[in-house]
């Protein structure tokens, strides 16, 4: 078993999605997927091994990659298409919403949508402007679809796979900060996650830290500074936003009576606003103090030499782990 | 804007490089011998029963959308013969990938009318066809639907089919970035796709010269590498003939882009007033050039068809549509949980709660 980064487990799963499809149905695609690996790497080698039909180059238009994937779906290929950074996502939209969430209702069925759309989300690697938004909420909010975050090398493996399996559309966000991080042994075993569950990083009673992505990281290192302080935190990582796995959430909080919402994203109308009121709605009588939210400020993704500041540090999540295990 | 008639590169001259192919004029007098292929009573007739079925449905849908019975609705009054001669030329194992005013298409690929009414009405149920299965719903979102065919013509190339995937778009639909991104994409790839443009001259209250100062649609594919060609859209036998030849090519990898002129001789929907922004004298003049009159006269004059044949048609077709409308208006509507029931191939449960709600609900 190899250590990989989350990239490397990225490509590892397309590669794995391919090789096991001996009905060929699984094709890459995508700005500068084939030759080049994806300006990430995040398809290194996939042209070699599969060849230029599977593993596509596409002209530089990110509605047409959703577009034409929809089509390709919709005849029964599996398309994975790349959007190179999420800031580049928005001419796809039209065709995430409009489309490719809600091919199978408006046909009740008779056509369907399994593509996964893959793009870099988030800050922390000092790109230029436009490259470190995180809008998952925006594709939160699109009902039809899935919304995927992988947390750790491992995960993104599994998951990615999950999500190419899956008969639906999965709009897929790797962390960019994540993806060479860390590495972590990852076993190319064909064996995907779970979609559509959480998955509690650490236990603990006193207080719940709910996270998803890149600040899984900030969190768990912040529940490792409370355990110094006695206060015993337990972790979760959504890893699927959409459809949301309130019950692991809800048991959680039930069981520690406190919790803390941490993401990278802007506060308002982030997804962290659907999780506290799933809390207010199924949750509040095992609440011993409010829901904290502790988030990306709501100001335009500021340029590389601020991004730092944008980000929830480590201190920012314990000040509000603190305050809500305190609060009387 | 520019002034009309002013228009295009001075160095392009349309009628050299993208002549318009027409075989019939107005009063159907044919002006250059039909191809053989497609000339006689046994191969004209079923493309003016098709036009005439389609006019009638069409006149029908907007009666049942005055009377409160059917929802918004597109009339495709005086394109017909786009519409079906699309429809004519197509295999029954291509792809169509309609845009939202192609029911003369869709009827001959065997959409039914009950189905396109049930659309019409909102109902979910009329887009899952029973008849051409892997056929794309009307595309709302203007030339959405495009970059689709991208992807449906990938598909055929991949599996080495001799399949085309068939785009037809409004004008309008050209002024958009999908419309540019799928036709060159389709040259990068050779992909099997035909796009036809209905430029009916209209989108809302826009004419065409508003949305672009090219002297023709042809001519965009000429940016995307493609072969673009031009036919009057209200002859049905140049549209048949035109996009049978796009058809053929396009089998061979061989994108292409058909312009067929023709006019919107009614509103662009139910909810639309065109008296708002066009004159009755356009519209009355371009109802001398309409495609059914123009087909049956060309049948008449050959000998063809007699005034019993056009009754017994309208009667036959008439019947068709009652019973189409029937059919529709009897239909037992959706239960209200089915709203959940498409979402995803298996609901989430955390969706199943939403729908003990709707199945719960009184009101």
């Amino acid at each position: 078993m190899a250590e990989i980064t989350l990239v490397e487990a990225v490509a590892m799963a397309q590669a794995r999605a391919m090789q096991d499809d001996p009905t060929v149905l699984v094709l890459v695609l995508g700005e500068d997927v084939g030759k080049d690996g994806g300006v990430f790497r995040a398809t290194d080698g996939l042209l070699a091994r599969f060849g230029p039909e599977r593993v596509r180059d596409t002209p530089l238009a990110e509605g047409l990659i959703a577009g034409m994937s929809v089509g390709l779906a919709a005849q029964g290929f599996r398309p994975v298409a790349e959007i190179q950074f999420m800031g580049f996502v928005y001419p796809a939209v039209d065709q995430i919403v409009n489309h490719a969430a809600r091919l199978r209702n408006r046909t009740r069925g008779r056509l369907s949508c399994p593509m996964v759309l893959r793009m870099p989300t988030g800050t922390g690697i000092k790109a230029p402007e436009h490259h470190s938004e995180s809008m998952e909420a925006m594709f939160a909010h699109m009902p039809g679809l899935r919304v995927v975050i992988p947390s750790s090398p491992a995960k993104a493996y599994g998951l990615l796979l999950a999500a190419i399996r899956d008969p639906d559309p999965v709009i897929f966000l790797e962390p960019t900060r994540l993806y060479r991080a860390v590495k972590e042994e990852v076993d190319d075993d064909g064996e995907a996650a779970e979609l559509d569950r959480c998955f509690v990083l650490r236990e603990g009673t006193d207080i719940t830290l709910v996270t998803w992505g890149a600040m899984t990281r900030e969190t768990l290192a912040a529940a490792d500074a409370l355990a110094e302080e006695g206060i015993h935190a337990e972790v979760i990582d959504v890893a699927t936003i959409k459809p949301l796995d309130e019950e692991t959430i809800l048991a959680s909080v039930g069981k520690t009576g406190r919790c803390v919402i941490v993401h990278e994203a802007a506060l308002t109308g982030g997804f962290g606003g659907e999780i506290a009121a799933r809390l207010a709605d199924k949750g509040l009588l095992s609440l011993t103090a409010p829901v904290r939210r502790v988030a990306g400020w709501d100001t335009v993704m500021p340029l590389p030499r601020m991004e730092d500041l944008y980000l929830p540090s480590v201190a920012r999540i314990l000040r509000a782990a603190r305050e809500t295990v305190n609060y009387q | 804007m520019r002034a009309e008639g002013d228009i295009g590169p001075p160095e392009l001259d349309p009628a050299r490089y993208w002549p318009l192919l027409r075989y019939l004029d107005k009063a159907g007098a044919a002006i250059a011998p039909l191809p053989e292929t497609l000339d006689g009573r046994d191969r004209l007739v079923p493309l003016y029963r098709a036009m005439v079925l389609t006019r009638t449905f069409d006149q029908k849908a907007v009666s049942l959308q005055r009377t409160g019975r059917l929802g918004t609705y597109a009339s495709s009054l005086g394109q017909e013969a786009v519409s079906v001669g699309v429809g004519a030329s197509m295999h029954s194992d291509d792809v169509l990938l309609p845009a939202f005013r192609d029911h003369g298409t869709m009827l001959w690929r065997g959409v039914t009318m009950t189905e396109i009414l049930q659309y019409w009405s909102g109902d979910e149920r009329g887009c899952d066809f029973a008849g051409p299965r892997e056929d794309f719903p009307v595309a709302i979102p203007v030339a959405s639907q495009a970059t689709h065919t991208v992807g449906v013509a990938m598909a055929f190339q991949l599996r080495k089919q001799p399949r085309v995937a068939v785009c037809i778009l409004g004008d309008g639909a050209t002024s958009k970035g999908d419309f540019y991104e799928a036709i060159n994409a389709c040259g990068v790839w050779n992909l099997p796709a035909v796009f036809v443009i209905n430029n009916n001259q209209w989108a809302i209250s826009e004419p065409t010269r508003m949305q672009t100062a090219a002297a023709t649609l042809a001519q965009k594919a000429v940016a995307a590498g493609i072969t673009g060609s031009r036919v009057d859209g209200n002859d049905v036998v140049a549209v048949r003939d035109a996009v049978s030849r796009a058809m053929d090519e396009a089998r061979q990898g061989r994108p292409q882009l058909v312009e067929a002129l023709t006019y919107r001789l009614g509103d662009h929907t139910t909810a639309d007033d065109s008296r708002r922004y066009r004159d009755d004298t356009e519209v009355s003049a371009r109802w001398q050039e309409e495609p059914v009159l123009r087909l049956r006269n060309y049948m008449v004059g050959r000998g063809w068809w007699t005034k019993a044949d056009e009754e017994e048609l309208i009667r036959d077709v008439r019947a068709q549509v009652d019973a189409a409308v029937e059919d529709y208006l009897s239909m037992p509507p959706q239960e209200p949980a089915a709203m959940f029931d498409h979402l995803y191939e298996t609901l989430p449960p955390s969706l199943a709660e939403q729908r003990r709600m709707v199945e719960d609900s009184d009101g």
